[in-house]
């Protein structure tokens, strides 16, 4: 269930209400988000487009816990993110978030393995739990073979593979990918979206993901436009969900 | 643990930098290290002086001698536990550049006064039943390689002639830091060569005595009666204790501590500034991963501690090898023979000095690494992704 015009119900994962976000840039003020609201369930793959600037990355970040909002509430699985303070939205932030980029951001002094491992340092796991998870991780993105490989020694869709891999280690709640194909080729942008699809259908994952790639946006179960601050629903797609 | 590879990792992603910053450390430690073996050979005196003994000297200057007369007096002032006495003979063992301490001692209470001085008794007593006997340190037997039998000459400073001693014993420090540079000849052999030489200079007057206090709480009292004894005498006489006369002997070279502490201030500052603009580097070129880290969900205390380990582990590498390689020397010196055995004779590196170059060393890493791990923590993650 996807809705926009705020009138989702309590099941939703992730329920945003009455978002604003305003930049001031010299004297200035940028009004990026306008009372924007959004319900998102549990399990559905959505995809954002709009044209530069129209604040897709911004309500990824608001949503990220990265940025905070001027005005409006986001709240995710019960927990309202827009009131936590800054420790508690890090805390938050490792066991909720799946964070997927465009330019894969991998840390080039790791191999993939401890790339992947990142994540669950922050946790209580043992050693060998870590890597019972990672080298679990590294199969559903089909790297179990490249796990001591560096990021120089893989293309681009295998560090972004990695950079899933990395992403859904810790089991986070929901993925927040910007223009994870932006930096890729048709072929490997069409396996990376294979593997964001197995993930939100076989394993249930809640992927919200920007794009500029129609194709990528297809592969979605719903699709939303950002307009002026404000989300449209564009079509329901045949895609994940 | 878990994050030490990490640190690891990142410390020489940048294996040339790394390394020479970890070299500008061990030089500046190693300088460190030297100036703290050149302050202890000054201040050795000072350092192991026994804070039982006092010194009794001429009061114009302790070159001038004493009478012999002077001894019983002392011994018999309440307080005193043993008196002993020495002459400083000031020659030169072949060459006049081969100066190291020689003294003709007293051989009564020697050892009582000066306990830390370790001689076997065997070799005590062989330089006993010798006239021309000598005990050298085991430090400047080894300069020498002279084993005991050898025949040593030396050519008289103050004392002129070429005298012949008979190496019967070597003492040893009984701490690392104990002087074991000095060489040993009886008193009396000096006293008799010289009435048989019809010598006047000297005889019958040793160049000082060395008082041993049953209570040092009770010295000072002790001092003003020995000094009173000797009042308005033609030998008036200036006691101390034995860390007083160390610290005014060192004097005479200057004011070394302030020297050192200048010359060390100038260098650490300059070790601050480059480390600190290496690490500013560093964190810089590294802001995308630790916008990235933070989004993960890193803490901002995290980045900090991060950060400063790795400035920190930059400086206990270079210190370890700076500190090491300036304790190596000084053992390689006294070993193999002491190039500056004339002004310097004991070259030593006190664990409590290397101990405070660690501290320094992790001071400095500290201080040059806060301001960049402060950047880290405060870094704003969106404007940081949005640079990448």
């Amino acid at each position: 269930m996807v809705r926009v015009d705020g009138w989702g119900n309590n099941d939703s994962l992730i329920r945003i209400r009455g978002l604003d976000k305003t930049y001031r840039r010299g004297g200035e003020e940028i009004h990026v988000l306008q009372g924007l609201n959004l319900d998102v369930g549990k399990g559905e793959f959505v995809a954002f487009m709009g044209p530069s600037g129209s604040g897709k990355t911004t309500l990824l970040n608001l949503l990220g816990g990265l940025d905070t909002p001027t005005r409006g509430s986001i709240s995710v699985a019960g927990d309202e993110i827009t009131s936590m303070g800054s420790r508690n939205l890090t805390h938050w932030r490792a066991r909720h978030v799946g964070f997927i980029f465009q330019m894969y951001n991998l840390l080039p002094v790791l191999t993939a393995f401890q790339n992947v491992e990142l994540p669950l340092l922050l946790t209580k796991l043992s050693k060998s739990d870590r890597r019972e998870h990672v080298d679990a991780a590294l199969a559903i993105v089909g790297l179990a073979d490249r796990s001591e490989h560096y990021p120089g020694q893989l293309s681009g869709g295998q560090e972004q593979r990695v950079a899933i891999a990395r992403a859904v280690v810790a089991d986070p709640t929901f993925l927040l990918c910007d223009e994870p194909t932006g930096d890729l080729d048709r072929k490997s942008a069409d396996e990376i979206l294979d593997l964001l699809t197995r993930l939100c259908r076989e394993h249930g994952k809640t992927i919200l993901m920007v794009t500029h790639d129609q194709l990528a946006a297809d592969r979605a179960g719903a699709v939303l436009h950002l307009n002026k601050g404000a989300l449209a629903e564009a079509q329901s797609a045949g895609g994940a969900a | 643990m878990k994050y030490l590879r990490f640190l690891r990792v990142n410390l020489f992603r940048k294996k040339i930098r790394t390394l020479l910053t970890i070299g500008s450390f061990a030089v500046a430690m190693l300088l460190f290290g030297l100036l703290a073996i050149v302050r202890f050979a000054f201040n050795q005196g000072v350092e192991v002086a026994g804070v039982d003994r006092l010194i009794v000297m001429n009061r114009v200057t302790f070159i001038q001698p004493l009478p012999m007369s002077y001894h019983d007096r002392i011994a018999a002032v309440p307080g005193v536990k043993a008196v002993t006495y020495a002459t400083w003979f000031g020659g030169t063992y072949q060459d006049v550049k081969n100066f190291f301490p020689q003294m003709a001692i007293d051989t009564d209470a020697w050892r009582e006064v000066y306990p830390e001085f370790v001689v076997s008794d065997d070799q005590w007593k062989a330089f006993l039943d010798d006239q021309q006997a000598a005990i050298a340190g085991a430090g400047i037997a080894k300069q020498y390689h002279w084993k005991i039998g050898d025949r040593i000459p030396i050519i008289g400073g103050i004392y002129a002639g070429n005298w012949q001693f008979n190496l019967v014993g070597i003492y040893h420090g009984a701490r690392p830091k104990d002087d074991e540079t000095q060489f040993w000849f009886r008193y009396s052999y000096l006293n008799e060569t010289l009435k048989q030489t019809g010598r006047r200079y000297g005889v019958d007057s040793p160049g000082w005595y060395v008082v041993k206090v049953v209570n040092p709480d009770d010295s000072v009292t002790i001092v003003k009666k020995i000094d009173g004894l000797f009042a308005n005498s033609s030998a008036e006489t200036k006691t101390d204790t034995d860390q007083a006369f160390a610290q005014s002997f060192a004097k005479q070279a200057g004011n070394i501590e302030v020297i050192l502490i200048s010359v060390g201030s100038v260098v650490f500052f300059t070790l601050l500034l480059v480390t600190g603009n290496t690490m500013a580097i560093a964190v810089r070129e590294r802001t995308a991963e630790m916008a990235i880290l933070k989004a993960i969900g890193f803490s901002d205390r995290f980045l900090l501690v991060f950060v400063l380990a790795e400035s920190m582990a930059i400086a206990l590498l270079g210190g370890a090898l700076g500190l090491g390689v300036a304790v190596t020397l000084a053992k390689l010196a006294m070993a193999y023979g002491n190039p500056l055995a004339q002004v310097l004779p004991l070259l030593y590196f006190p664990p409590e000095q290397v101990a405070v170059g660690f501290g320094i060393a992790l001071a400095v890493g500290g201080l040059a690494g806060l301001l960049p791990a402060l950047t880290a923590s405060r870094l704003n993650v969106v404007d940081a992704l949005r640079r990448v």
